[in-house]
């Protein structure tokens, strides 16, 4: 590590150790504000001192009832992220092995459709998922679950990024065509010998699916279903405290899942590398 | 699935001709694999979004009109268009311009470093995580009763809303976007900086080049192009983003995902026309596609020095 940004600064366009201190620290400084704002925030009691009421709280059974659309939301959001997790491991990246490996001519349209979503508002979405909504819930009822068919959409540009990120990386036609020579069936090929190779990736795109459908609020919100962040709007507006805390924690949650990531994915860019 | 299994020839990576023309000819049992995942894409993005396009050219009947079109044309729809568009524009050039100062100060450190991936994580989360939560965060700091806004009052005496509470309205928008800009920049524009490859240095220097020099002629233009890309996909960022705006601003729709909301949840909608969703959709719909397409042109250009 030490070499290596020594050879970019003895090479002459890497910032000098001070230029790169003065700018991380006020955009660091600058942006942790908001987030110290709302801890802050969530220590105000109500005499105009701080303390950890809001927190300790959070464990009164009293205010069980008040939490409540926080933990329905918080369940269906997970709930959620399961069923969209299963889209994204079950659809679309047994779609990405297979046009790898059969139809590399649809690679190009392929990435094409998966980064669509970026150019399409999820605003636009909705306009028109109501009326596609309306059929769904004759036909599978109106379960929670039935909204991440539409969570895979939003997620299928991140979901992409990664799976393919880790399918470049690995050798998956000359892996898959050493097991099939060697007898494996295809569901071998698949689960026992491509998947493992591809763990990151999966698990990459597992995880940002993860953040993403946690975070998400303008679809549930219009097509009028409960989420965590659609809860968090409904608790904010009778105790903004509550809501806060949430959200906090949240954030670290958040934080903690690509730190993970990060961590989970530089493994494979290392062995890629050699 | 077991029926395809002779298909896969003895194609190297060395000679793919071989394996695509196995694939191609028995390609119909293989075929059927791609068939879910196309049903899927075609129900749940095609369908919707040529379903929100089209509903904007019927009227509450179900008979054909143009008269949503003419609304586009409204004085207060075009000044939603010109308030986002606005705030986009702005938005990204600042976050832009702050998100590149950051990859810089991150330049030639290696992206295994512990810096590199908090900072990663960091930039994931608060992109990701806008929304609600950022609204929260906005009003904790510079609500009514923010961080801030206490701060400036007891010790300088200033009222930042002397003028009114301007926090949930428009102008209110601009920080809380900057503040989901800036790590979005980070995302997109870093791995364009860390493709600068320090032999283009040494060959600076070796000719007499100084560092400024080095900016200034061949940093800068080869950085342009993802520079410009970056600011593109900031922009369509802002234009599509909803959820802070919802809730931050609880009332008025002044910019175009707001005004949808309110075609899609009021009784009377604006100008008495329910399927107005549909055109603002279309609408959003056509600079999307402008934005997306400059970003394409772009990215053609900046893809030559990467790799």
């Amino acid at each position: 590590m030490a070499a290596v940004s020594r050879a970019a600064a003895s090479t002459g366009f890497a910032p000098g150790r001070t230029a790169r201190w003065i700018i991380g620290i006020l955009i660091a400084g600058v942006f942790s504000i908001p987030i110290i704002a709302m801890i802050e925030f969530t220590l105000r009691d109500r005499d105009g001192g701080h303390s950890f009421v809001h927190w300790t709280g959070l464990f009164d059974p009293a205010n069980a009832p008040k939490y409540q659309p926080i933990w329905q939301g918080l369940t269906n959001s997970l709930i959620l992220a399961v069923v969209t997790i299963a889209i994204v491991l079950l659809l679309l990246a047994p779609t990405m092995i297979l046009v790898t490996l059969r139809f590399p001519r649809l690679s190009r349209p392929l990435e094409f459709i998966a980064l669509l979503p970026i150019s399409i508002p999820a605003i636009v979405l909705v306009v028109g998922l109501a009326p596609v909504y309306l059929v769904i819930g004759r036909t599978f009822g109106t379960g929670i679950w039935s909204l991440a068919f539409a969570y895979g959409i939003t997620v299928l540009p991140y979901a992409y990024r990664a799976i393919q990120a880790s399918i470049d990386a690995t050798d998956v036609r000359t892996l898959a065509e050493a097991a099939r020579s060697l007898g494996a069936s295809w569901s071998d090929v698949l689960f026992r010998v491509l998947a493992p190779n591809l763990r990151a990736g999966l698990l990459a795109a597992s995880l940002i699916s993860v953040a993403v459908v946690l975070g998400e609020y303008t679809i549930a919100s219009l097509l009028a279903r409960q989420n965590l962040q659609t809860a968090l709007v409904v608790v904010g507006k009778q105790d903004a405290y509550v809501a806060v805390v949430f959200s906090l924690l949240a954030l670290a949650f958040a934080f903690a899942l690509l730190l993970v990531i990060g961590r989970a994915s530089t493994p494979t860019a290392r062995k890629a590398r050699s | 699935m077991t029926a395809i299994a002779p298909a896969v020839s003895g194609g190297t990576d060395a000679t793919p001709a071989p394996s695509r023309r196995g694939a191609a000819s028995v390609s119909t049992p293989a075929a059927l694999g791609l068939v879910p995942f196309a049903a899927y894409v075609l129900v749940f993005l095609a369908l919707p979004t040529l379903l929100a396009v089209v509903s904007g050219f019927f009227d509450d009947d179900g008979a054909f009109t143009l008269d949503n079109l003419i609304a586009l044309g409204d004085p207060v729809i075009v000044q939603t268009f010109v308030n986002s568009i606005w705030l986009s524009a702005l938005t990204a050039v600042a976050g832009a311009i702050i998100g590149a100062l950051a990859c810089y100060a991150l330049l030639g450190l290696p992206s295994t470093s512990r810096v590199r991936s908090t900072v990663d994580a960091v930039a994931g989360v608060l992109a990701q995580f806008g929304g609600v939560m950022l609204a929260f965060a906005f009003i904790a700091t510079i609500g009514l009763q923010g961080m801030i806004t206490l701060w400036l009052q007891n010790v300088f005496g200033v009222d930042i809303f002397a003028e009114g509470a301007w926090v949930y309205s428009l102008p209110g928008l601009i920080l809380p976007y900057i503040y989901f800009q800036v790590p979005l920049m980070v995302i997109t524009f870093m791995p364009a900086v860390s493709a600068l490859k320090p032999q283009w240095a040494e060959a600076n220097l070796t000719l007499g080049g100084s560092r400024t020099g080095f900016w200034l002629r061949i940093g800068m233009p080869v950085l342009a192009p993802s520079f410009l890309a970056s600011l593109l996909l900031l922009f369509a960022n802002a234009f599509s983003s909803y959820a802070t705006a919802a809730a931050l601003a609880s009332q008025g729709s002044q910019i175009v995902p707001l005004q949808i909301r309110a075609a899609l949840t009021s009784e009377k909608t604006i100008l008495g026309r329910s399927n107005l969703a549909g055109t603002l959709a279309l609408g959003m719909i056509v600079i999307m596609a402008v934005v997306m397409w400059l970003y394409s042109l772009v990215q053609r250009r900046a893809a030559r020095w990467q790799r």
